[in-house]
């Protein structure tokens, strides 16, 4: 016998020896394709604006700076005045998604814009976000050639922008559009759920910032 | 590893006696016991949330082959492969198989508890594979040659002029009059030094938090980012992962996330909770080219359908440790394997049995702390008398433990000569402690008065007390 079987057989022996196997098995397929929800807390139950801010919030307290922008148009400013003020090169490390790709890049053409995966060797990654989650501030982050994985890692500064319209209130909602990307039941290689920047308690139990991921997350909404 | 558990009460002793682990200990009750509880009391749902994370195991766990068949079927569909592991030695072989076809020469690792339990660094370095630990709290106690001492906070034990000390020794191609006092400039170092390394390696491998049955994925939980650093650059990606850990959908991990780093470090939500789905796609421009799944049973199968099957809904949050007052006292070594604490003394029996990890539940004080902040409503207190019943049964107590049990049963068994003597001894001990009030000295009672005094019983028994207190009670 295989392990595969004898590990099965032996689970099944010892949880459901007699049991009637078809209604087992009914049981398990009917959650699989209803995938019911639990309880969802009423934090994660706001309306838009509220929601808004609450993601906001909840980003801010586990230390992501945010801000809000009118349109795609304003994006790039937006990450300009960002680098600026934290006296970074205007250089940033990016996929091919066409939301950013599409914004007006012409006002700042100082900022060089280099697209691709990350090496390693970037200050600074520019996502966007496939949706987010108000009721903790987490960004939910696909991979692919639009946003590769690499840019949410391997750069010490991390620039996501997200749109307004893409921030549910609860987990459940979040999952269940990354879920509608491809179908029921087919997930992108890599789904990240970001909750502020990188930190270690590991020396002490001091909390600090910046261990392997990047040391610095900084969110843009797009609210037009 | 060396399984030193057997030794349990001389290792505890050890402990007891070491200062500077002291000291690191008393950042376990700072650390975590104020977080959880503001988290908690932050959301309003959080019991119910437990409630339902209990049931979703409990339903789970009742059907985990059928569970377990329909992720397998999920992780091919995705271009993965799913490798069965009845034993820790099935698991080494299974990744060191993978590690030759791909011609590895080193692997980053992630944290994973899975495994330091089938021991795989030592294996591949055995082999002449180089594996690198890269959470900061795993990497020093690799460069420390030791095991982790808490499931979520590996080198808790070591403080951090340990941790400079390491590093020095270590790094030896950085300057020596460099400035690491301060935990940030530690850090720095490690990732400086460590940047290179997930870069250079070969093959990932991390541990799961979670398996998903209805999407066939991985769920790793961090803060810092190295899992995700190791699963994605190198060419392979290897899931350790036990059996247990299947939860059926995206809705039903929802609702355990939401305990999860809130019952474990107070965080709402941990840094990084990371999903990952067969190897990268046409469309993907980084990520592994392969993805393996071993899991592991290693003596799960023997709890599933027994009184120890809710052990198996454990999601390694660590919150039981971080409660309990033996694990504050002696830290986690003294448990002398993978698993400390509560969770540990319910767990190593089960999976290296009770002749090795049988006196773990003895190192109980049955507050019901750990019964209490568990996320998952695991009734450790009562497990943990599950496993003494069973080491009575098999004779595997000391002769005397056992001969004073059946003196005390024959006594108690007899109500009205169990009074008698318990009057005669107290006026015994009374007499003995004279005016101090307390013994310092007590037949057959050597081991807690080698240590303090014992007061003496003064008054009337609890029997006499009980009696008079039931007068007038209808
Ligand atoms: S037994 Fe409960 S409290 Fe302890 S680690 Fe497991 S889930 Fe957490």
């Amino acid at each position: 016998m295989s392990a595969r079987d004898a590990i099965l057989s032996k689970i099944r022996n010892q949880v459901a020896g007699d049991e009637d196997q078809t209604a087992r098995r009914a049981a398990v397929a009917n959650r699989l394709a209803t995938a019911p929800k639990g309880t969802i807390p009423a934090r994660g139950q706001l309306n838009t604006r509220d929601r808004l801010k609450l993601f906001c919030q909840r980003a801010e307290a586990v230390s992501t700076t945010t801000v809000t922008v009118k349109s795609y148009d304003d994006v790039p400013e937006a990450v300009a005045e960002y680098l600026r003020n934290r006296n970074l090169p205007q250089a940033v490390r990016m996929g091919d998604d066409e939301r950013l790709g599409g914004a007006d890049w012409s006002k700042t053409p100082a900022l060089t814009k280099d697209v691709g995966p990350s090496d390693g060797s970037d200050l600074v990654g520019l996502s966007h976000a496939t949706c987010g989650v108000a009721e903790t501030g987490t960004l939910v982050l696909t991979s692919g050639s639009q946003n590769p994985t690499t840019v949410n890692f391997l750069p010490e500064n991390h620039i996501v922008v997200i749109h307004v319209s893409d921030i549910a209130g609860d987990y459940e909602t979040a999952l269940d559009q990354v879920r509608q990307m491809n179908g029921k039941g087919r997930m992108p290689r890599t789904v990240n759920m970001v909750t502020g920047p990188s930190r270690s308690g590991d020396i002490e139990q001091k909390i600090l910032l910046g261990a392997h991921g990047p040391r610095s997350l900084h969110i843009v909404v797009v609210d037009d | 590893m060396k399984i030193t558990t057997p030794e349990f009460k001389s290792n505890a002793v050890e402990a007891l006696k070491n200062q500077t682990l002291q000291k690191a200990l008393s950042h376990v009750e700072e650390g975590f016991i104020d977080k959880r509880q503001m988290a908690a009391d932050a959301l309003p749902e959080f019991e119910t949330l437990r409630d339902n994370a209990r049931d979703i195991k409990n339903h789970t766990l009742s059907h985990l082959d059928l569970y377990l068949e329909a992720y397998e079927e999920k992780v091919i569909e995705s271009g993965g492969h799913v490798h069965w592991a009845q034993t820790a030695e099935d698991a080494r072989n299974i990744v060191l198989d993978i590690c030759r076809k791909v011609g590895a020469k080193t692997v980053t690792k992630g944290k994973s508890m899975i495994s330091e339990e089938i021991g795989i660094n030592d294996f591949l370095e055995g082999e002449g594979i180089e594996p690198i630990e890269t959470d900061l709290g795993e990497y020093i106690i690799q460069l420390r040659n030791e095991a982790p001492s808490h499931i979520i906070a590996p080198a808790v034990h070591v403080l951090k002029e340990q941790v400079e000390e390491d590093f020095r020794a270590t790094h030896t191609h950085l300057p020596e009059d460099r400035n690491l006092e301060e935990p940030e400039t530690l850090l720095d170092e490690a990732r400086t030094v460590l940047r290179q390394k997930f870069l250079d390696a070969d093959v990932g491998i991390t541990g799961a938090n979670f398996l998903i049955a209805e999407t066939g994925t991985s769920i790793i939980v961090t803060n810092e980012g190295n899992g995700d650093l190791t699963q994605t650059l190198p060419k392979v990606h290897i899931v350790l992962a036990s059996l247990e850990k299947i939860t059926p959908t995206l809705e039903d991990v929802s609702q355990i996330l939401r305990v999860l780093a809130r019952s474990a470090t107070g965080q709402d939500m941990s840094v990084y909770t990371t999903f990952s789905t067969g190897p990268r796609r046409e469309s993907d421009v980084d990520g592994p080219e392969e993805y393996h799944v071993v899991l592991l049973d290693n003596g799960r199968t023997n709890m599933v359908g027994t009184e120890f099957q809710d052990m198996l809904r454990c999601i390694r949050c660590g919150a039981c440790m971080n409660h309990c007052p033996v694990y504050h006292a002696v830290g986690g070594h003294a448990y002398g394997w993978v698993y400390p604490g509560p969770m540990g003394a319910v767990l190593t029996p089960s999976l290296t049995g009770v002749d090795k990890g049988g006196q773990l539940p003895n190192a109980s004080t049955f507050c019901g702390r750990c019964e209490a902040v568990c996320p998952m409503r695991i009734p450790l207190p009562k497990m943990m008398r599950h496993w003494r019943e069973r080491e009575f049964e098999r004779n595997l107590n000391p002769t005397a433990q056992r001969f004073g049990l059946k003196f005390w049963a024959w006594f108690a068994k007899r109500p009205r000569l169990y009074g008698l003597g318990a009057k005669i001894a107290m006026r015994g001990l009374a007499i003995m402690a004279g005016s101090k009030g307390r013994l310092s000295f007590m037949p057959l009672g050597r081991g807690w008065t080698k240590y303090r005094d014992m007061p003496a019983p003064e008054g009337k028994t609890f029997q006499q007390m009980w009696a008079e207190k039931q007068v007038g009670k209808t």
